[in-house]
């Protein structure tokens, strides 16, 4: 008999504790689909994700009611979509970003990502065309993501495209800044990015990857937060100790949906991402565990190490719990979609600065934060450029997804709605790097990458 | 093959009754009982066999989540792979 008390455990996580798994995200290689025609190309795209995917959603509800399990979003990945512009550089890519618009509608997932390039060593012709693109691709179509991969451990860090894409976040916030600037809020620039990466805006289906996969992302702040809660005045080991075994059974049940999904689709399983990833929701925060480890506010000092202990656990915790673990793995901390981030943001005990030395030890970067409208392109690639480093040096993934709140400055609100969330605009230096980012150029590999 | 059902809510008279019922007319077998009443606070776990069941998952599941809704109690019908996933090594 399983035990009436593990039995209770697990309702509460998922009625109370907002246990659920956030996304069950299939992904499509579509290297098969290039074709020097674009709009031949197009309708190989659109017709491969529908095929593949049309019950990719039927399926996701179904096992949710079968194991009484919350399944928040069904997503696809495609092959980063540059690789397809490639053979057709004199047309614009925006068509394959239409056509996956209405693949994404058609089978009915949330979104779908892979609107990418990675251009950590420099440009291929799709690249480019992808890149400037970006800003009407991401206006014009409902479920697209992008991302561009601009620095790795291996490669250095690309400044050229880190200067140019400081000028597309700015146009992609423009082009939508009446709707809030969320066309901002659906492009990640990475250094070190994941190829099987469940989570949006990042999620693109790398080249290493099979022809198709089924990746899962769980999550479960709220959970993490009340096994600390229950465990009152216990010391860091104690702490550390508590959320591995609580990582373990939040990303077990991830695993356990991500086997049955593969099974039921016929699709290979690729990997679990273990990722605590928050929503705006009461009782979701990553920022709510740092306060409950013992910090009044979050970014008050301490907080990295906090944060440090955190990502850490989850990962240990998680990884037995899975057969593959992979993606991103770790504690998001995205500002607007966490309502504890947002409190202490708004309260002014969250900076920027702050936030910098927080993606040093978590798992992802500077994401869902609003700048001030005004701040310049090369003050957004500055930003890029610091981030890259710090993931590029220590060997991690690190990402930027920062929204010029065109119109707004420090103290204003925006508000996405949804998973995205909202919250204050923060601020940013005044001081410009504008001859640092006007360099261009490359920034050499670091020496621990030349182990060969 | 096996799930759980628990049933969650202010104590009242025929709970099991009323459950036990909807288990029989589905061809479902209960296997094991365990309830405890808390101040006023019904808990109740059951385990039964669905192999044998004469109607699909997914509409067991509705029905008690149907008898749940008249009664006012919390019913939630899961497999048992849920619970041995999550709390076995």
């Amino acid at each position: 008999m399983i035990n009436s008390h593990d039995i209770l455990e697990t309702i509460n996580m998922i009625d109370n504790e907002n246990l659920d798994v956030r996304t069950i995200t299939m992904g499509i290689s579509l290297l098969d689909c290039i074709d020097p025609d674009i709009d031949a190309a197009c309708r190989k795209v659109y017709d491969k994700i529908c095929r593949y995917a049309s019950n990719l959603v039927k399926t996701g509800e179904d096992i949710s009611k079968d194991y009484g399990i919350p399944i928040i979003h069904k997503r696809i990945s495609v092959t980063p979509v540059s690789m397809i512009a490639a053979a057709c550089p004199d047309k614009s890519p925006v068509r394959l970003a239409r056509a996956l618009d209405r693949a994404a509608r058609a089978v009915g997932v949330n979104f779908i990502g892979g609107y990418s390039a990675l251009v950590h060593k420099g440009f291929g012709p799709g690249d480019y065309a992808l890149i400037e693109s970006i800003p009407e691709a991401l206006s014009t179509t409902e479920f697209v993501c992008s991302s561009v991969n601009i620095g790795t451990t291996k490669a250095g860090i690309n400044m050229d495209a880190v200067g140019k894409m400081g000028r597309v976040v700015r146009e992609t916030a423009q082009a939508t800044a009446d709707r809030d600037c969320i066309g901002a809020a659906k492009l990640v620039v990475f250094c070190n990015a994941p190829e099987d990466n469940p989570f949006m805006a990042g999620a693109f289906h790398g080249p290493g990857e099979p022809d198709c996969v089924i990746n899962v992302g769980v999550s479960g702040p709220g959970v993490v937060r009340a096994a600390l809660a229950k465990a009152g005045d216990c010391d860091i080991t104690a702490v550390a100790d508590l959320i591995k075994k609580t990582a373990f059974k939040i990303t077990r049940m991830g695993q356990l949906v991500a086997q049955e999904a593969a099974r039921r689709l016929c699709v290979p399983f690729g990997i679990v991402d273990l990722s605590l990833a928050p929503t705006p929701a009461v009782g979701d925060s990553v920022a709510h565990i740092l306060e409950e480890m013992g910090l009044e506010s979050c970014g008050a000092h301490g907080t990295t190490a906090a944060l440090a202990i955190l990502n850490d656990a989850v990962k240990k915790g998680g990884i037995m719990a899975s057969s593959h673990v992979g993606g991103l793995s770790g504690a998001f901390i995205p500002v607007t979609e966490d309502a504890g981030m947002i409190d202490a943001a708004r309260c002014g005990s969250l900076s920027i600065t702050k936030l910098e030395a927080m993606t040093s030890v978590c798992s992802v970067g500077l994401d869902m934060i609003a700048v001030p409208g005004d701040t310049p392109a090369e003050v957004i690639s500055a930003i890029i450029a610091d981030e890259a480093a710090i993931g590029m040096v220590n060997s991690k993934t690190t990402a930027v997804r920062l929204i010029p709140a065109i119109g707004k400055k420090a103290g204003d609100e925006l508000n996405f709605g949804g998973l995205l969330g909202g919250g204050p605009v923060m601020e940013v230096s005044r001081y410009s790097p504008l001859k640092f980012i006007r360099r261009g150029g490359r920034i050499p590999a670091p020496i621990q990458s030349l182990k060969n | 093959m096996r799930a759980v059902i628990t049933v969650i809510g202010k104590d009242m008279v025929g709970i099991l009754a009323r459950v036990s019922t909807i288990c029989a007319e589905s061809g479902v077998n209960v296997i094991e009982v365990t309830q405890s009443v808390m101040q006023d606070l019904f808990v109740m776990i059951m385990m039964v066999d669905i192999s044998k069941s004469s109607i699909p998952f997914s509409e067991l599941s509705d029905r008690l989540n149907g008898l749940g809704d008249e009664l006012g109690l919390t019913i939630h019908t899961m497999h048992e792979d849920i619970f041995n996933a999550m709390h076995r090594i």
